[in-house]
C-alpha cells in the first residue's frame, strides 16, 4: 500500500463516527478494569500458599480476576463495534484510575515522574490506535 | 513501599506471554469456519497464554506498587507491534513507532517514580 492510500485510509478512519453510547460504555468499563486491579492486588497480598481452596475462597482475588475477565470481553466487543483509534485512548483512562485509587487505598507514592510516565503511556497507546488501520 | 525488580520482571514476562497469546488467537481466528474449528490448537494456545499471563501478572503484583506495575502491562503493546511485524508482516508506521517510544519512555518514568 502506498503512502497516499494509507493517508486516505487514516483520514476516513478518523471521520468514521463512533456512537457516543459506545464511548461512554468503554469509559465506564475502564473503572471496572481499575477496580479489578485494586481487588487483584488486595487478593494477592493475602495469598500465602497455593492451596486451591484458599485461592478459591480469596474473595478479592476471585472478584478481581472475574471483573478483569468481564472487562476483557467488553473490550473485545467494543473493538468489534468501534474504531481502534477511538477505543484505545479511552481504554487507557484505566491508568489514571489505577494511579488515583492506589494513592488513596494503598498510599502508593504519587510524584511527577509517575504522572509524566502515565501521560506518556496514554499518549503512546493513543498513537498506536492511529497507526493501525481497521 | 518500593517496587522490587523481581515484581517488574514478572509483569514483564506476563506482558510478553500475553502478547504472544494475542498472536495465537489471531492465527486461530483466521482458521475459523464452523463451530468445530473453535477447537483448533492455535486458539487453545492463545487462551492458555492469556491465562498463563494473568498468573504471572498476579504473582508480579503480590509485592510492590500496583500504580507502578499496572502501567507496565502496556509493554504488551510494544511486543505486539514486534510480533505483528515478524509474524503477520504488518508494517511499522510512523504513528506506531512514536507510540512505541512514548510507551517505553512512560514505563521508564513510572518505574523511576516507584521510590
Amino acid at each position: 500500500m502506498n503512502v497516499v492510500q494509507e493517508r486516505e485510509e487514516q483520514i476516513t478512519q478518523r471521520q468514521q463516527a463512533v456512537p457516543r453510547s459506545l464511548v461512554w460504555t468503554v469509559a465506564c468499563s475502564t473503572v471496572i478494569c481499575a477496580a479489578a486491579q485494586i481487588l487483584m492486588k488486595i487478593g494477592m497480598t493475602r495469598v500465602t500458599s497455593l492451596d486451591p481452596i484458599a485461592l478459591a475462597t480469596n474473595l478479592p482475588l476471585v472478584a478481581g480476576y472475574g471483573l478483569y475477565a468481564v472487562f476483557c470481553v467488553m473490550m473485545i466487543l467494543a473493538l468489534r463495534e468501534g474504531e481502534l483509534s477511538v477505543i484505545y485512548p479511552i481504554i487507557s483512562l484505566a491508568y489514571i484510575w489505577v494511579t488515583v485509587l492506589s494513592y488513596f487505598i494503598f498510599h502508593d507514592t504519587l510524584n511527577w515522574l509517575k504522572l509524566i510516565g502515565i501521560l506518556s503511556v496514554i499518549l503512546g497507546v493513543a498513537m498506536l490506535g492511529r497507526g493501525k488501520p481497521r | 513501599m518500593t517496587t522490587p525488580i523481581s515484581s517488574m520482571a514478572l509483569v514483564l514476562v506476563a506482558s510478553v506471554i500475553g502478547s504472544l497469546g494475542a498472536v495465537f488467537l489471531k492465527l486461530g481466528a483466521a482458521r475459523l469456519h464452523n463451530l468445530w474449528s473453535l477447537l483448533n490448537w492455535r486458539l487453545g494456545a492463545g487462551v492458555g497464554m492469556y491465562l498463563g499471563s494473568s498468573v504471572f501478572y498476579g504473582w508480579g503484583i503480590k509485592h510492590g506498587q500496583i500504580s507502578v506495575l499496572y502501567p507496565m502491562v502496556s509493554l504488551g503493546y510494544v511486543w505486539t507491534l514486534v510480533w505483528g511485524r515478524l509474524v503477520f508482516n504488518e508494517r511499522f508506521t510512523r504513528e506506531k513507532l512514536a507510540g512505541l517510544g512514548l510507551i517505553l519512555a512512560g514505563v521508564v518514568c513510572v518505574a523511576m517514580g516507584s521510590k
